[in-house]
């Protein structure tokens, strides 16, 4: 994956940087050292590493700006972290750029349950939202698979989903304010404890603007009120075709199930394997999950179960209790651990119309024999949103650039059939020099003019989401 | 007017153009003021539903389609847009036909924004002309994408001054079995937000809770299938007990017509004024303004007003959570006070960037935002 050459001038001037930054932050809060700043040398796309100039961990808003008003002055890129989970590459550091890392702010500030919402620091981990919230009642709904350690700030930067996003949307729908420093060390405000923009909705584009906008340091989420109950049933279907139909005939039916996850054959032998949740061997597997009090679930549960009935399940089973739903969701929690135990793999996130779910299966199967590589496929069919995982072996050479090659034909499918090349994982590098599948240069020249006016130095992760080709000459203004 | 009825035509005038536009889709709510000399244009000749598919729950329609054949393609389907968009003629004494561009283009909600999400929480994608003249789209049609910056948003809302929306994806679901609407009585505003709070915070999925104070009647709906509707309406009634009798209104559908298109505002004199806040400062807010009218939806969120003419409400108000928008007032009164709530002065010179980079020429409805 290309990166732009680190800038000589921004390396050879480090102690004067590393001096500067430590004289703002308090105790610790600049890393220089080459063997700790190696902590920071890449994200969850571990294929790919290095090493920032220094790494930063502020623990206020004030010390945030300060960082960045020090970059702005010096000319030297930025890269913000959450938690580092990111697994398009969104946090990858370039040898000239300052990390800027907000683990340390990580408190709550502020809990409204008249007006259901919390705000918090934006290194506060997705999970402790909910655990600050959740014994008075409430919740925070975006939840991602790595929510135990990702970070809203992260959260916000890709717009994260996760698996009940069908009923309660992604973290835009969710995102109410923010408290956002900017390149040049302003603090702005935006949104807050209402509803709806002022004027542009500035909240709705940085939601997913990756890091290349500003700095969130706070955020006011919007909680929920916790339903009564849930209970899964699982399905296992002959077919990927005949599971595809029984998804979208639930979904037209007017239920409206928090989940339906998608498992197929591979996926189902390497979780069975590993978990020994007590699938069902079958081609297909359907987790239906819904809400409400019991009687409710009863009577939804009762509608998805005959549906499902008409396309001949070769298994229908409904938990009857929190052990027996633990057991259903066990399998599919553990997927990518079970597949990371039997392989390395690569997970794409390309969203389909859900219509065109046993088209690009089917596809997806043939490409697997062209290529030479094992696909395993699991994923939220509700919304569409594929996770197809490529198996290869890192360790043999030219394995890793078949299975992205591979990757990049399954991302250009899903575009093709009226998709997109990721649901929630973000672009990062991972996906940035497929940017020109789906959008035209006008269309992405839109794009970076936003950042051009956010970052007219662009030196907020410069080289993530666009073609390196495509922002040059925007990057190029730094340099000038 | 000009109507174009392709998006290469829309392209071909915004790119030879000599003099700035007003844009419209039907022209029914006339919201800020625009410029003197403005080129009238209208969306209504780009009609049509491009693409629907009930099971994939998405709908793509060209900006001008009424919103009224919108929502007769989703009805027979039994499927419906579920941010409840308003209908504003009868408040702004406006006729013509609603369009569906102008919904996504002023992020327009009603009641169930509450609980569901505003209009640019349903929008998937959409396609537009940029001030320079230039046809761009941006998001798609499907429910998860994070492909690049998201635009959408950034599109919905802006009155048309980023960019002419010519297309629209729209995220739909489905109708419902059941609606049931309880209601209180007597309180005052301060109660009634209470109540809307302790409803609004149960598991039960309220997704209307507004309070008209010329009535002093608050209510409360859920929907959903039969029996649960039944069970989360008991649930509900005795959640609410300790604020009053709880009464169960049969058909509410008009009541909620109303509360979404403001109607008890309809023909009153005065300057209508829309106040999005956080809803437990609605019955302070409601004594800082004494207004001649008032109406509470999402929960106390929504705030709106009916102000003498000429008022200067922001003024009156002094610093507050939230924003108010100027809906309704005559033309001395647009010219004098801002339409949309002055912002911060970094977040307004970012605003002001964004809309150079969109309409470097200035001639998309200048003037109606800043």
């Amino acid at each position: 994956m290309e990166m732009p050459t680190p800038s000589g001038a921004v390396i050879a001037k480090k102690a004067r940087i590393v001096e500067k930054l430590s004289a703002v932050l308090s105790d610790g809060g600049v890393i220089s050292d080459e063997s700790e700043t190696r902590a920071y040398e890449c994200d969850g796309l571990s294929a790919y590493r290095c090493p920032p100039l220094c790494v930063t961990l502020p623990r206020s808003t004030e010390e945030v700006a300060a960082v960045l008003k020090i970059c702005h002055e010096e000319n030297v890129p930025v890269v913000p972290r959450g938690s580092g989970t990111s697994l398009a590459g969104g946090a990858l550091p370039t040898a000239d750029s300052v990390i800027l890392g907000v683990a340390r702010l990580n408190a709550v500030m502020e809990t409204d349950y008249d007006n259901r919402y919390i705000r918090v620091q934006s290194g506060r981990t997705n999970l402790s939202v909910t655990g600050a919230v959740e014994t008075d009642g409430y919740f925070y709904a975006p939840d991602p698979s790595s929510q135990l350690a990702c970070a809203i700030s992260g959260n916000i930067a890709m717009n994260s989903g996760g698996a009940h996003c069908l009923k309660y949307g992604v973290t835009t729908n969710n995102l109410l304010g923010v408290t956002m420093v900017m390149m040049d060390g302003t603090i702005t405000e935006i949104g807050g404890a209402h509803m709806d923009a002022a004027g542009l909705d500035l909240l709705g584009v940085i939601c997913g603007s990756e890091g290349q906008l500003g700095v969130v340091t706070e955020a006011t989420l919007r909680i929920l009120p916790k339903p009564e109950g849930a209970r899964p049933v699982l399905m296992g279907f002959n077919s990927n075709e005949v599971a595809g139909a029984c998804v979208s005939d639930i979904i037209k039916a007017g239920v409206l199930p928090v989940a339906i996850e998608f498992m197929d054959r591979p996926c189902i032998e390497a979780c069975e394997a590993f978990a020994k949740a007590g699938y069902p061997m079958c081609e297909a597997l359907l987790i239906v999950e819904v809400e409400g009090s019991p009687a409710e679930i009863d009577e939804q549960l009762a509608l998805i179960k005959n549906i499902a009935q008409k396309h001949d399940p070769v298994e229908l089973r409904e938990a009857r209790d929190a052990d027996e739903a633990g057991r259903i969701w066990l399998g599919r929690k553990s997927a990518f651990g079970a597949m990371g135990q039997i392989n390395d793999y690569m997970c794409l996130d390309g969203t389909i119309p859900v219509s065109e779910l046993p088209f690009v299966l089917r596809r997806i199967g043939e490409m697997s024999k062209d290529f030479g590589l094992d696909v395993a496929n699991v994923f939220h069919a509700g919304d569409g949103n594929m996770h197809p995982l490529i198996l290869y072996n890192a360790n043999k050479p030219g394995d890793l650039e078949t299975c992205e090659a591979f990757g990049a034909e399954i991302l250009k499918l899903c575009v093709e059939v009226g998709g997109c090349l990721t649901g929630e994982h973000g672009v990062g590098i991972e996906k940035r020099d497929l940017m020109l599948t789906q959008y035209t240069d006008e269309d992405l020249s839109a794009q970076m003019a936003v950042k051009d006016v956010f970052d007219p130095s662009w030196l907020l992760n410069p080289a993530k989401v666009f073609p390196l080709g495509s922002s040059a000459t925007h990057r190029e203004n730094r340099a000038a | 007017m000009l109507t174009p009825t392709t998006e290469h035509e829309l392209a071909d005038c915004i790119s030879a153009a000599t003099s700035p536009f007003r844009i419209q889709g039907g022209g029914t709510r006339p919201i800020g003021l625009v410029a003197n000399g403005c080129t009238p244009l209208s969306t209504s000749g780009l009609n049509g539903i491009s693409l629907y598919e009930p099971g994939a729950l998405t709908i793509v329609v060209k900006s001008g389609t009424p919103l009224s054949d919108v929502k007769a393609a989703l009805t027979a389907q039994n499927q419906r847009l579920p941010f409840e968009p308003p209908d504003y003629r009868a408040l702004l004494g406006t006729d013509g036909t609603p369009t569906i561009g102008a919904v996504a283009a002023m992020n327009l909600s009603g009641p169930r924004r509450v609980q569901v999400g505003a209009a640019r929480d349903y929008m998937l994608g959409v396609r537009f002309v940029n001030g320079s003249g230039q046809i761009l789209k941006n998001g798609g049609r499907v429910m998860k994408n994070v492909t690049g910056y998201d635009l959408v948003k950034l599109l919905a809302g802006s009155y048309g001054t980023l960019g002419i929306l010519t297309e629209v994806a729209l995220k739909v679901l489905p109708s419902v079995e059941e609606t049931a609407t309880l209601s209180l009585s007597d309180l005052s505003p301060d109660q009634a937000v209470r109540a809307m709070a302790s409803a609004l915070g149960s598991p039960f999925e309220i997704n209307g809770a507004a309070h008209d104070p010329a009535t002093a009647q608050t209510y409360f709906r859920l929907e959903g299938f039969r029996a649960s509707v039944q069970y989360r309406s008991e649930r509900l009634a005795a959640l609410l007990e300790p604020f009053g009798e709880v009464a169960k209104i049969d058909d509410a559908t008009s009541i909620w017509t109303d509360i979404r298109d403001v109607r008890p505002f309809a023909g009153l004199p005065g300057d209508v004024w829309r106040l999005s806040i956080k809803a437990t400062d609605a019955p302070s807010l409601l004594d800082r303004a004494a207004p001649l009218g008032s109406m509470l939806d999402w929960g106390g969120g929504l705030l709106w007003l009916r102000m003498s003419e000429g008022t200067d409400l922001r003024a009156k108000l002094g610093n507050f959570a939230g924003h108010a928008t100027l809906i309704r007032a005559n033309d001395e009164t647009k010219a004098r006070i801002p339409t949309f709530h002055p912002e911060a002065a970094p977040l307004a010179a970012i605003a002001d960037g964004l809309r150079q980079k969109f309409d470097p020429r200035g001639i998309l409805n200048p003037g109606i935002m800043g």
